[in-house]
């Protein structure tokens, strides 16, 4: 357990579940009020611009098929470290995030292109439905953290979440914040779409940043619906009040189901209205996403060229 | 006694009916001055939704086979007959003419789009061919569609001019986006519910009510536009537009025949394939 969460809680099961169940309840309407609202602000010329770079930094471009080869991996890592290779001054995206049998390829290749800079994200424990024994999921990111990777995407036992066993689930993530330890960043994976209330994901939410999590994130991708608004309207709100008990700052990454440019800067929106500016880093805020960024570079060419672009002006994933 | 049912004349994009984003709409009167409806005031968004729409739909309209899009352009000729009196209506009321000359005008729209329905599955066989080489190769060229198409509606006869543009246009697999006369925009809108109940696909037309001096530039700068029939906006634009356009090498026409087969050809490009003998 991590020394900060030993303050809230003592490590037992009883008084896990005393924390989480006095948590106060979500107000639904008010959360998709806000969420709504603050969806609505206008964000124009310079303000957009900067946006728009800052989000292009946050993206964790991912690719996660089954149909994914080497060379797929590669191109995206080039694509990773030069979004837009006619316009130098955009910059490097935030993470690549693959399967853990591409991290290797992407490691090397980035390392290989200049791109040490660029983080290579595995998603583990089972991803995405983390059904596996608990051997296997630590061996899993094992093996991802061998082959180079130094962030950690993993899934949290759902099933086990919503019949209550939130010390199994608890336990689990402390194990795999044990394993990756200094060498990789844990991000856990709530799978919102699966939780069904508000009330559950913000007590997962502190059942993840308890248990030692560097970063909460919203969803595989795979199930839908996936970072809307309201869940990371919740999200950050935790992260905000987790910071307030503990000084520890704790990032936030939706993932899925973000396609647009107006889509990401909704979000950037209501981090900056959360958690406030502070937030509004790499190191804290990541969007996973893999068609976002060429809407994002054809968004860039259209304030710096004055016309819509098209498709044809930015790679095929 | 009723409470009137006013219509509201909204966009049509991607085959839905929004607003426009900017929220704003203009108001429309007849000849001598009376009020007729609010059409939608479209923005630049609006019309970069309706060119994403028109983008997504180009695969699934330029694959179709060319008999599915005939009969789907017929089938908008079946539709566009059953509701006849409420085109004429329209046109009686925006253009000031009489019953018998806004009749022929409906008339003859479904008769164009019948005709341009006809062409869908002909004009490979009659604009492409095999070609004769001297080589153990069967050689042979097809047009195929360029991808989307901006259409500019005519000023003068509203229903007849859309019909003019439109349907040659996505007769051969292009898909179009529709900036509707400012003046006479009813038509546009109502044929938009025709193509919503004919089996169009959504996206393949997109029709944009407002300003032309507004959209026009946005719509000739577009990168994912591929070509432009401009018959319906100034003459003195021309240069603007065409000057516009040339970034990604748009085609731009000006058409001076009401029905033609160039007006197809022109939104095509001739793909040329070789392919061995024997295997």
């Amino acid at each position: 357990m991590s020394e900060l969460g030993n303050k809230l809680i003592d490590g037992s099961e009883s008084s896990l579940r005393a924390f989480l169940d006095n948590l106060p309840g979500v107000d639904k309407v008010g959360a998709e009020g806000r969420a709504a609202m603050l969806g609505t602000r206008s964000i124009k010329t310079t303000s957009k611009a900067r946006a728009i770079d800052l989000a292009i930094s946050m993206v964790d471009l991912t690719t996660l098929e089954g149909a994914d080869t080497p060379g797929k991996v590669r191109s995206l890592c080039a694509k990773a470290l030069r979004p837009d290779p006619s316009d130098l001054k955009v910059p490097h995206v935030g993470a690549i995030c693959v399967y853990n049998d591409m991290v290797k390829v992407a490691r090397d290749y980035l390392d290989s292109i200049g791109g040490q800079s660029i983080p290579v994200a595995a998603v583990s424990t089972a991803f995405p439905s983390g059904r596996a024994s608990m051997e296997v999921k630590l061996r899993d990111t094992q093996d991802a953290i061998e082959s180079g990777a130094s962030e950690i995407d993993m899934v949290i036992d759902r099933g086990a979440f919503l019949s209550g066993k939130f010390g199994s689930v608890f336990d689990e993530i402390r194990e795999i914040k044990a394993l990756c330890g200094e060498k990789a960043h844990l991000k856990v994976i709530l799978e919102t779409g699966e939780l069904a209330t508000y009330d559950n994901v913000r007590k997962a939410s502190y059942l993840a940043m308890l248990a030692g999590a560097d970063f909460i994130k919203t969803s595989t991708g795979k199930v839908s619906p996936a970072a809307t608004p309201p869940v990371v309207l919740v999200m950050l709100e935790a992260v905000r009040d987790f910071f307030a008990l503990t000084g520890k700052k704790i990032g936030v990454k939706p993932a899925g189901g973000i396609r647009t440019t107006k889509d990401a800067i909704k979000q950037l929106v209501l981090v900056n209205e959360t958690t406030g500016p502070e937030w509004l880093t790499p190191k804290l805020f990541r969007i996973g996403a893999s068609a976002l960024l060429n809407d994002l570079l054809m968004q860039r060419m259209k304030l710096s060229n004055g016309r819509y672009s098209s498709a044809n002006y930015v790679t095929v994933d | 006694m009723r409470i009137d049912v006013m219509k509201t004349y909204k966009l049509y994009i991607g085959g839905t009916f929004p607003r426009s984003e900017s929220g704003r709409s203009y108001e429309l009167k007849d000849k001598k001055g009376n009020f007729i409806a609010n059409p939608a005031l479209a923005s630049r968004k609006d019309l970069r939704d309706a060119v994403v729409a028109a983008k997504a739909a180009f695969s699934g309209w330029s694959h179709a086979t060319a008999y599915n899009r005939g009969q789907i352009l017929y089938r908008m000729a079946e539709m566009l007959e059953s509701r006849t009196e409420q085109f004429v209506a329209e046109i009686k009321a925006l253009e000031g003419v009489s019953d018998s000359v806004a009749r022929k005008q409906v008339q003859d729209s479904i008769d164009l789009w019948v005709w341009y329905a006809g062409w869908s599955d002909k004009i490979s066989t009659t604009s492409g061919g095999t070609n004769p080489i001297a080589g153990p190769y069967y050689n042979f060229t097809i047009p195929e569609p360029l991808g989307v198409v901006g259409v500019i509606a005519d000023e003068k006869e509203s229903l007849l001019g859309i019909t003019r543009g439109l349907a040659p246009v996505i007769t051969s697999g292009n898909t179009a986006v529709l900036i509707a006369s400012e003046r006479l925009p009813l038509s546009a809108i109502s044929l938009a519910e025709v193509m919503a109940t004919s089996d169009l696909p959504t996206g393949v037309v997109n029709i944009l009510t407002g300003s032309k001096s507004e959209l026009i530039p946005w719509l000739a700068s577009h990168m994912e536009v591929d070509g432009l029939d401009i018959s319906g906006a100034e003459k003195k634009l021309d240069g603007e537009i065409k000057r516009a356009g040339t970034e990604n090498l748009k085609r731009i026409y000006r058409f001076e025949k009401d029905a033609s087969l160039k007006r197809i050809l022109s939104f095509t490009e001739y793909k040329t394939v070789w392919h061995p003998i024997g295997i």
